[in-house]
């Protein structure tokens, strides 16, 4: 339940502009989804929404403020792997916040307080559907199991933000349609702002209240050298336009190849 | 069909595991009967039946000098030696590797230390050893804790910092400030690496304790081995061998057990 507003952020790395001139401001509850050839930067932009990458110029603003320099409890994180914590079991996965926040010298809560924290935890299972293995290890369940605890982790500090970074590419078709639902779900119940970066477009356009594309152009003609990637295209959606866009979506997967080949 | 696609069954995979130890026998016998019946008192390659009876007297009858029953007052030494030098050793590999894996400024400050420290070949230290802790346990216990704790640290070290990012920004975006990201999330996950560090330092611990038993000690297996060298008793030096190995090969299988118990979330824990 935040804005966000980017200022005019750049990065480059080593001489190399890899994002430059994003411009960008969200208001509270949408649900924004990047989208871009491989390579242009769409996740380095989320990096950057994390504090996990420092933009070379511009701000990130939340709700007015310049983000903290390192990642915070503000925004939530689902990545693509290595997002769940394997040495936990699913219930330990979603207790180890609290354990955080006990602010105990061992990270750690005992007796009645874990108790409660493990109830809490249960609750949040039985609602994802992950009841039944609680006590497994993150490595005896599916893929879709693990980001569905993925995502159910990162919820559980209540997150201004919530940021995916291809929450859902290594996942066969008929699961992340499951995602897609318990995704919406979620998102519809806490009103978060959201960012989703995706390779898949019909994704983009099914879930997105706003379609970013990330792209390198040249407004001047064409310098030499290489040019950053900013936002090329910022669709905003009515909800109506959302299942006509998502048949459209298709139409834009078919023609995506051709345009990362030009990219190379 | 190609050698690299046939696969030995189980109980071939048996026999075919044993073979070389029974070939290794049977011409160790061969052998010592060839020099035997030319010469009854041969020392060099004693009769299996002669280090079984040496070997039986070791271990039950009092040591007429000292009154002890040798082969359990020397496994002792030399098991308590080892234990409180891989103890001490896990101990500091383990609070260096985190430091070094996980905290950029310490890494800064003690990765090129342990680098140079690793390259010092520890039994050119020892006689420094001797003159710093004297003849006694200390220099014993030292020198097996210098000679595997630099490479159990980079070790980790290296483990530590193979820790995917992604749980690290994880931790921090749920709260975790870094001592609680140290104990919940890097040590838990360092714990299955630095059983695993200990089973390959088990040999090089080996080596420096026997190494420092052979040079000063009144008992320990390193000892008695050295000691006996004198006479050429073949007899005792054989089985003595025989039996450290059997020490070396029941505390790798104690840890690799551990490890798979204590970690059944890890893949180092119960594979390798």
């Amino acid at each position: 339940m935040s804005t966000v507003d980017v200022q005019n952020i750049a990065l480059s790395i080593g001489g190399v502009p890899i994002l430059e001139r994003v411009n960008l401001s969200v208001t509270s509850g949408e649900f924004c989804a990047i989208v871009g050839a491989s390579g242009c930067g769409k996740s380095t932009f989320l990096r950057m929404l994390l504090s996990q990458q420092r933009p070379s110029s511009g701000a990130i603003l939340i709700d007015g403020e310049t983000v903290a320099p390192e990642p915070t409890p503000d925004r939530g994180i689902v990545f693509q792997k290595y997002s769940v914590f394997p040495h936990l079991t699913v219930a330990g996965n979603l207790v180890l916040p609290a354990d955080f926040a006990s602010g105990s010298p061992l990270a750690r809560l005992f007796g009645a307080r874990r108790r409660n924290a493990r109830a809490a935890a249960m609750a949040m299972l039985e609602k994802i559907g992950l009841g039944p293995h609680a006590d497994k290890y993150p490595a005896q369940l599916s893929g879709g199991q693990q980001q569905r605890l993925a995502i159910a982790q990162a919820l559980s500090m209540k997150p201004k933000i919530l940021l995916l970074d291809e929450p859902f590419g290594a996942l066969d078709p008929g699961i992340r349609a499951d995602m897609h639902e318990l995704l919406s779900g979620l998102w519809k119940e806490t009103r978060m702002t959201v960012f989703m970066v995706t390779h898949d477009i019909g994704e983009a356009f099914k879930l997105g209240t706003r379609v970013l594309v990330f792209d390198k152009i040249r407004p001047d003609g064409g310098k030499a050298g290489p040019a950053g990637a900013t936002i090329t295209y910022d669709l905003k959606l009515d909800r109506e336009q959302r299942r006509a866009r998502a048949l459209a979506g298709a139409a834009l997967v078919a023609a995506a190849p051709a345009r990362t080949a030009n990219d190379a | 069909m190609r050698i690299i696609n046939q696969f030995p069954t189980r109980r071939s995979r048996l026999i075919l595991g044993v073979v070389p130890f029974a070939a290794i026998a049977v011409i160790y016998a061969l052998a010592s009967r060839i020099r035997l019946e030319a010469n009854p008192a041969d020392r060099l390659l004693p009769a299996f039946s002669s280090m079984f009876d040496t070997f039986v007297r070791l271990a039950t009858e009092p040591d007429r000098r000292s009154g002890d029953i040798v082969l359990w007052t020397d496994t002792l030494a030399s098991l308590s030696r080892l234990g409180l030098g891989l103890g001490i050793a896990a101990a500091i590999a383990l609070v260096l590797g985190i430091m070094i894996g996980f905290v950029p400024k310490f890494r800064a400050t003690l990765a090129p230390l342990v680098g140079a420290m690793s390259l010092i070949p520890p039994l050119a230290i020892l006689p420094i050893l001797f003159i710093v802790f004297g003849l006694d346990e200390l220099s014993k216990v030292a020198l097996i804790v210098i000679g595997i704790t630099p490479v159990m640290t980079r070790d980790l070290a290296s483990r530590v910092a193979d820790i995917p990012e992604e749980q690290i920004v994880k931790a921090q975006t749920l709260g975790a400030s870094s001592w609680a990201m140290t104990l919940r999330v890097v040590l838990p996950q360092t714990l299955p690496r630095l059983v695993a560090s200990l089973r390959l330092a088990l040999g090089p611990a080996w080596l420096f304790l026997i190494a420092a038993e052979a040079i000063a000690a009144t008992d320990g297996l390193g000892y008695r081995i050295f000691l006996v060298r004198r006479y050429l008793a073949m007899d005792v030096i054989l089985p003595y061998v025989a039996w450290i190995t059997l020490l070396a090969w029941l505390s790798d299988l104690a840890l690799r057990e551990f490890a798979a118990r204590a970690f059944p979330w890890s893949k180092s824990g119960g594979g390798l």
